[in-house]
């Protein structure tokens, strides 16, 4: 697809600590962003062997939970500018969070204000329906999104 | 082909030992191009010298394997089949126990194992064997031919370690330098002249590196290795030239593992080397460790084991093996190298600077993480230093204690009165770095008083460190009082740590032993004083509470370890343990009981103090028992409290010492009295909390008790029995009919129904008949004691009776047959035992007497007796009896539809649960803490003999209600009975237990016995051939669990049933692959479950449904 790789040496983040929930057997666990961080931050950049809570793309301050109105909202910050990768992460959001949650929530997937060059292109992209379900009909983008998705050859620094 | 004659003639010319050296050579080359050009194979060669190899004279024997030896050297370079090989391998293998050819076989053994894997290799196995028959054959045999041998043994041993990557020869390589040095350890032996070509041929594989995949088989890990290296290393001293610059090289490797092997292995090369050879390396070896011991100790000295050490393990180790190896250096090295090198240490400027930057330092809190760790690296040296040895321990006392003191603001006179007249210790805080440090030079010189006899001069002696600690301990100790006096109830760590310090300080000075006690009885009694005065007055800080209750329960244990000869401090310590105890009786706010309770079950540890504890808390239960009895307790919670304490925490300690016998006999039949003494008892309802708490207690001492004295207590409580406020009216042999049963009356049935319950089987039950009939009128009443009581009775009823002269014991069969006689269905009316009409009972005493019948069938069953099936008929009877639903038509008409329609179903509610009781596992009764008879696989018999019962009866069975019941039976059942017997039905099992499912899914009430049952079938999931069963059914295994996923009464249910989807999904694809669709469906929508845990479990299910045919989920 390309040649060389967009962004050679990334800087790579500390993981946070996992948070383990108290178990309260009386009350309801209301979906929060914290449920959403640890569904999406293992997924594997497409570039490097890194997860994408590791090189900083996402963080659990980036994703807004609405459990009343079902929304999902996530922003994340590809590590160069001029990232052609955004798009491949945004898809890996989006098809991780299909399978994560209940269809009735919408999910908003957007690149952080001004970390991209062709911002609006991409989030206009990374939100239309037909564009995202024609992008997992293409054999050779659905692999590598499922190889995100699935890795296991994460380093763990 | 070569002439057969010429090859005879080379060979002879070689074996002949008479011709000159360069015949031999010559003949060994012209059969060596023989073979390589083809000529001639192996096999044909060794058929011709047959007779020269296996010759009964030992020089022709000797000459021709050497020939083959070195033709076989010659032929390095000449591919070989691996059969040819092997079968030289063999040969030279079995020839080296033939020590008078050993040469040639060395020769030979050398050149088969040079040969590389392009010509043909030896392969493993062989090579293992033959190293393992050169260990064996040669080095025991070698000690005779040293002088002839050596140079070449070692040699060869050189050349066959030499470049060795199997991990299984390397293990036996530094197997064998290890043995060689121990082997020469003389000076010009071979062992000396080869060290260096030895250890260039080890030191390749240090530090071991080490990347096998985990299961080839082999079982060789690297720790192995590592140590077989280490033991290699300092197998001789001669390595040591060698060996201690590479470890001190690789000490400064970044890598953690290299580090931590160096300093393992310099710490086993100083201890085997010497003090001798290993002097001239101290400098660099102290400037190593110290650089090392400095960087790896850990920044919170006291509180490591708070913070996470698994994660920082290594470095842990790390440092801990460094200072082992000072330790080691001081301790080898001889009294002036030793005095040199402790010099070198304890005069390091570094130590001297860092020391009094430490020591300048006024407030600790939040101080760098660089001074913390050297206050821990300082503490860790003085530490080791002191531990080594009384001189060690001096130096160090002397060139630091004072300086420490002085910072601390101790002074060396014996002024008792404590002054502050340094400067340093401003605001109060006490400078922690020196505080630190001293209480470590203190329990270090108190381990070496322990490991060390200490003479009495040496005490006299002034520059003794006894003699200093002495001087400055009775300020020290008011120092650490004051310390714990003035930190605040906010515990930040920093200050955690000080208090820490101090009472580690104080718990050292009192536990010296006594012959050296560097403290003087009045100080002792001070330090008492002061950790009593905390466990008294500051409960509320719990962190220095804990701390100093465990101090005390410390010194308690030394003083009892160390009595005898310390019996002036045990008054003193006696007085503690009564303070503590008299806080029982004060009910004063300082201290919660709970406290209280915890103090002194603590204390209990102390093994000498546990009966007069027992006794306090005897006399503090027994009064306030009397007062609860009697009305006069405000809250019954503290004296449950106090009876847990006694159960739980205080009495296991009694069993131990040997005196529970006594104690609880004693203590039972106080009870006993108390309870006959009181004639009125207090009628609130909190009392049942109390009751069963001193019934528990009541079993237990019982059950504890020897057979003599079990029965001393029953003979007690069947004449407090015979004091029961009904037995006015009737008298006790002939009770019958319905009784009306005082509080008091309730209090001592229950607790004698506690007592024979926990009875060994071989103490006899005098008054059999008459205690039957006791407990055969209070089961109808619902008390639960008495079922128990009962069961206990024919569970452990001896069979038959072999004195007859005992006329008062009923036989077991008697015994069962007056039981069952509750059970009596319907009867004649003109019948003398109308009495026991079962249907003619009301609801409440049916649902008592089915509930009893099932414990007392419980113990039938574990003992194996055969009348248990007669109760089980009873429980079934009930279950599906047409005459029950009589009942219910005639209930309806008298009191209206509700209730009649209540009481039959509970009715047939609980003779379905009897089936739980019956099989499963109580704390109460039963079992072995009480004395249960016990037949094994009690469970699987009744559970093979009811399931084809019950299955017949569901299929018979019309109304639904009816279903219920029985299903709710058959879960029990099925999930009472462990899991291996209920596999190999799972045939049968799996469609009954899918419809009880089913059922029981609807129903709120059942919600413990679905999730049992869901247990159980995930259980026959796991299993192979309860796989097989369940892909016969699978169409309904699945529609159940879809089912149960939404599941609303138990969240843990939802995950179960998720779970077992998951589980389903590895399943053959043919059979599954139609209900993908469904469960996927049926998953999304436990996406949106209210608890995470399902949330969580669902989108694992769902990725393993998805990922059947492709990941997409859509379908």
């Amino acid at each position: 697809m390309t040649l060389g790789m967009i962004n050679a040496n990334p800087v790579v983040h500390a993981k946070r600590e996992r948070i383990i929930r108290s178990e309260d057997i009386h009350s309801d666990d209301a979906l929060d962003a914290l449920d959403v961080f640890d569904s999406v931050r293992d997924i594997k950049d497409p570039e490097h062997p890194y997860s994408l809570e590791q090189l900083s793309v996402l963080s659990e301050e980036s994703i807004a939970v609405d459990e009343k109105l079902g929304r999902i909202k996530i922003t994340f910050t590809p590590t160069v500018k001029h990232c052609s990768m955004a798009t491949v992460i945004g898809l890996c959001l989006r098809v991780k969070l299909m399978q994560c949650f209940p269809p009735h929530f919408k999910v908003d997937i957007t690149v952080s204000p001004g970390s991209l060059a062709n911002e609006e292109a991409v989030n206009k992209q990374l939100n239309d329906k037909e564009r995202v379900s024609a992008a997992l009909e293409n054999p050779s983008l659905r692999q590598l999104v499922d190889e995100c998705l699935y890795s296991n050859e994460l380093y763990s620094y | 082909m070569e002439k057969p004659s010429t090859l005879i003639s080379h060979i002879e010319a070689f074996v002949d030992s008479a011709r000159v050296l360069n015949q031999h050579a010559k003949s060994v080359d012209a059969i060596s191009s023989l073979i390589k050009n083809d000529l001639l194979t192996l096999e044909a060669l060794v058929r011709e010298m047959e007779l020269y190899l296996t010759s009964t004279d030992h020089i022709i024997r000797g000459r021709g394997t050497l020939l083959l030896a070195e033709v076989l050297n010659c032929l390095l370079e000449k591919p070989l089949d691996s059969h040819t090989i092997s079968i030289l391998v063999e040969f030279f293998t079995a020839k080296l126990e033939d020590w008078q050819v050993l040469w040639g076989v060395l020769v030979g053994c050398l050149a088969l194992l040079k040969r590389t894997k392009k010509f043909g290799m030896v392969d493993n196995s062989d090579a293992r064997t033959l190293a393992k028959s050169f260990l064996i054959n040669v080095q025991v045999q070698s000690l005779a031919v040293r002088d002839r041998k050596g140079d070449d043994l070692v040699y060869g041993i050189c050349e066959a370690i030499d470049e060795e990557k199997d991990p299984r020869c390397l293990m036996l390589n530094f197997h064998l330098v290890e043995i060689l040095g121990h082997l020469y350890p003389d000076p010009s032996g071979p062992m000396a002249s080869f060290a260096q070509d030895i250890f260039d041929i080890l030191s390749r594989y240090y530090p071991i590196y080490f990347t096998h995949p985990k299961d080839d088989g082999l079982d060789i890990k690297r720790e192995d290795l590592s140590k077989g290296l280490m033991n290699a290393f300092s197998s001789s001293p001669f390595f040591e030239p060698f060996v201690v610059p590479l470890l001190l090289e690789k000490l400064s490797s970044s890598l953690l593992s290299a580090k931590l092997d160096s300093l393992k292995y310099l710490n086993s090369c100083l201890y085997h080397y010497g003090g001798k050879r290993m002097v001239k390396h101290s400098r660099v070896i102290w400037s190593n460790l110290k650089d090392v011991i400095f960087n790896f100790s850990p920044e919170r000295p006291l509180l490591t084991d708070e913070l996470d050490v698994d994660m920082k393990s290594e470095v842990n180790q790390i440092r801990m093996e460094a200072l082992n190896c000072l330790e080691t250096a001081l301790s080898c090295f001889d009294f002036s190298e030793q005095d040199s090198f402790l010099c070198l240490i304890i005069d390091d400027p570094d130590i001297g600077t860092k020391l009094e930057s430490l020591t300048s330092i006024t407030s600790y809190s939040g101080t760098s993480a660089e001074i913390q760790r050297d206050l821990s690296a300082i503490g860790g040296i003085f530490t080791s230093i002191a531990k080594v040895s009384i001189y060690c321990c001096n130096k160090v006392f002397l060139k630091f204690f004072p300086c420490l003191m002085d910072v601390l603001g101790v002074s060396r006179n014996h002024s008792s009165q404590f002054c502050i007249t340094n400067h340093k210790t401003v605001h109060g805080g006490m400078n922690f770095g020196a505080l630190f440090l001293s209480v470590e030079l203190l329990s270090s010189s108190r381990e070496l008083s322990l490991v060390s006899n200490i003479a009495a001069e040496f005490i006299a002696e002034s520059k003794s460190w006894f003699f200093m600690l002495k001087s400055f301990s009775m300020d020290l100790c008011h120092v650490l009082g004051s310390v714990l006096r003035t930190s605040n109830t906010s515990m930040v760590a920093s200050e955690k740590e000080g208090v820490l310090c101090a009472v580690k300080g104080l718990q050292s000075l009192s536990t010296f032993p006594s012959s050296c006690s560097p403290i003087s009885e009045g100080c002792y009694e001070d330090v008492l004083e002061i950790l009593m005065s905390i466990i008294t007055g500051r409960s509320d800080e719990t962190y220095l509470w804990n701390l100093s209750l465990k101090a005390l329960v410390q010194i308690g244990l030394w003083i009892e370890s160390a009595s005898g000869h310390d019996s002036a401090r045990g008054i003193c310590y006696n007085k503690v343990v009564e303070k503590i105890l008299s806080m029982l009786q004060t009910n004063d706010s300082m201290v919660s009981l709970s406290l209280k309770l915890v103090a002194i079950s603590e204390i209990a540890n102390v093994g000498q103090y546990v009966l007069s504890i027992i006794r306090a808390l005897e006399d503090a239960i027994i009064s306030s028992l009397v007062a609860c009895i009697q009305g006069g307790l405000k809250s019954s919670d503290s004296l449950v409290g106090l009876l847990e304490c006694y159960t739980s925490r205080v009495l296991p300690r009694c069993c131990t010492s040997g005196s529970f016998d006594d104690v609880a006999v004693q203590f039972s039949i106080n009870i006993w009295n108390q309870l006959e003494n009181v004639s009125v008892f207090n009628t609130d309802v909190t009392m049942q909390n109390v009751l069963d708490q001193v019934m528990i207690t009541m079993k237990l001492l019982v059950a504890g008790c020897t057979v003599e004295n079990q029965s001393l207590i029953l003979k007690k409580a069947h004449c407090v029995i015979l004091s029961m406020d009904f037995l006015k009216t009737q008298p006790f042999q002939s009770i019958h009919g319905i009784i009306a049963l005082s509080c008091r009356d309730k209090w001592i049935a229950s607790l004698f129904g506690s007592v024979v319950i926990a009875l060994r089987s071989q103490t006899p039950l005098t008054d059999m008949k008459g205690i039957l009939n006791l407990f055969l009128i209070l089961l109808p009443e619902g008390n639960l004691p008495a079922a128990q009581a009962l069961a206990s009775m024919v569970n452990k009823c001896p069979s038959s009776i072999n004195e007859p002269e005992i006329s008062a014991r009923l036989s077991l069969d008697q015994a069962c047959e007056d039981i069952l006689k509750l059970c009596l269905w319907t009867l004649e009316s003109n019948s003398h035992l109308k009495q026991y009409n079962f249907l003619d009972r009301d609801i409440c005493s049916q649902r008592s007497i089915v509930l009893g019948m099932a414990w007392v069938g419980k113990g039938l069953l574990m003992r194996g007796h055969e009348k248990v099936t007669e109760i089980a008929m009873f429980l079934m009877k009930c279950l599906v009896s047409d005459s029950n639903e009589d009942i219910t038509l005639q209930q309806q008409k008298e009191n209206g539809k509700g209730v009649g329609m209540d009481a039959n179903s509970s009715l047939a509610t609980s003779a379905a649960d009897a089936f739980h009781v019956l099989l499963n596992d109580s704390e109460d009764c039963l079992n072995k803490k009480f004395h249960a008879t016990i037949r094994p696989l009690y469970k699987q018999r009744f559970f093979s003999s009811m399931l084809p019962i019950l299955l017949s009866s569901i299929k018979e069975s019309g109304s639904t209600s009816k279903k219920i019941a029985l299903y709710r039976a058959l879960g029990h059942i099925i999930s009472d009975t462990p899991l291996a017997a209920v596999l190999a039905e799972s045939k049968k099992i799996i469609p009954a237990l899918l419809d009880t499912l089913a059922i029981s899914g609807s129903e709120t009430s059942h919600k413990k016995i679905v999730y049992s049952l869901l247990l159980v079938l995930s259980g026959i999931l796991m299993d192979d051939n309860g796989k097989v069963t369940i892909l016969e059914n699978i169409h309904t295994v699945i529609e159940c669990l879809i089912k149960l996923i939404s599941y609303p009464d138990l969240m843990i249910v939802r995950e179960t049933a998720i779970q077992c989807l998951v589980a389903m999904s590895v399943l053959p694809h043919a059979r599954i692959f139609p209900f993908r669709p469904r469960v996927l469906k049926a998953v999304a929508t436990a996406l949106d479950d209210r608890k995470r845990a399902v949330r969580q479990e669902a989108v694992r299910c769902r990725q393993a449904w998805a990922s059947i045919a492709s990941r997409s989920l859509q379908f």
